[in-house]
């Protein structure tokens, strides 16, 4: 619970761990990754994310109601995403009339 | 137990400074969750756009300035780190370079607006507005304009927000330098932090699919 425990070598992994991570999505963006381009650069920021949030928010020392709350504000996002991206995928799908049974 | 500066920083209805502390930074994390909420939707929104124009949302992502996305995103990344380090020397009693640190995060996060505001001038200048005064002739479609309003509407509001946090870090570095905040009690500068950092994290999903998903 007391934020002393992250001390300043722990800032300077981080920073350089997201520099490393920026690079990284900055020199995969040249190459040509077809279907995995979008997943990959979005995996890339969600762990830049985790590693501002667990370190420099101090995240990953917090115990009781406030992984809790961000546990369940990260549930609420997954839906909204998943539930939008669940229609916009299929809606060529939905639109095609249904096939005839056997 | 408790120092006189404690007490007087510690609310009648918190029985100590570790439990108060505590609901601050949950209070925090609520706030910063609706924050992600309200970005979130735009995302969705992102999203279901590209699914339907995938073409020319390549096209026009690469119609942004590849290398002034690449060095905001150092220059926020950096600025949350320096944000990170004053916490550290705060709590080692370091106040002025506390200070300096603030300062310096606070420069960098100017110096992102500035830069922003450059690449919105490049964008105007080849006719890119958002919505119905969209008129770029190198870009036209339905789904660029629609790229590019996202675009303004996207990185406006996080420039808003990176407005209110240069504001939020001079005031802290302010706050430090007269010893309203120190190595006792620094829950202000735990919490601006916090808004800085969330803002950096916007800013790492931004990046991507405006600039390098081209």
């Amino acid at each position: 619970m007391d934020a002393s425990r992250i001390t300043e070598r722990t800032y300077w992994r981080t920073w350089i761990a997201l520099m490393a991570l920026a690079a990284a999505t900055f020199g995969l963006s040249f190459l040509d990754l077809g279907m995995l381009h979008v997943p990959v650069a979005l995996l890339i920021a969600g762990a830049k994310a985790t590693l501002i949030a667990l370190f420099f928010m101090h995240l990953v020392q917090e115990r009781g109601s406030i992984p809790i709350a961000v546990g369940i504000w990260f549930l609420l996002l997954a839906i909204l995403i998943a539930l939008t991206a669940a229609d916009v995928l299929t809606r060529d799908v939905m639109l095609r009339p249904p096939a005839s049974g056997p | 137990m408790a120092s006189a500066g404690q007490a007087t920083r510690l609310e009648p209805h918190f029985q100590d400074l570790a439990k108060q502390t505590h609901a601050a930074r949950l209070g925090m994390w609520v706030f910063i969750g609706s924050e992600a909420l309200l970005f979130s939707a735009l995302f969705a929104l992102y999203a279901a756009y590209r699914v339907a124009y995938p073409g020319a949302f390549e096209d026009a992502a690469g119609h942004t300035n590849l290398a002034l996305g690449t060095i905001m995103t150092a220059v926020l990344l950096t600025s949350s780190f320096l944000v990170a380090m004053s916490l550290g020397r705060i709590r080692r009693r370091l106040a002025r370079d506390a200070v300096l640190f603030l300062a310096g995060a606070a420069v960098l996060g100017a110096t992102f607006l500035v830069l922003k505001g450059m690449e919105y001038a490049e964008h105007f200048r080849d006719g890119i507005y958002p919505g119905v005064w969209y008129r770029a002739s190198a870009l036209p479609g339905q789904g660029a304009n629609i790229f590019f309003t996202l675009y303004y509407a996207m990185t406006g509001l996080h420039a808003l927000h990176v407005l209110g946090g240069v504001l939020l870090l001079a005031w802290l570095a302010w706050l430090v330098r007269r010893g309203r905040i120190d190595d006792a009690y620094h829950t202000p500068l735990e919490l601006g932090g916090m808004y800085w950092h969330f803002v950096d994290v916007v800013w790492v999903f931004l990046w991507p699919l405006f600039y390098l998903l081209r």
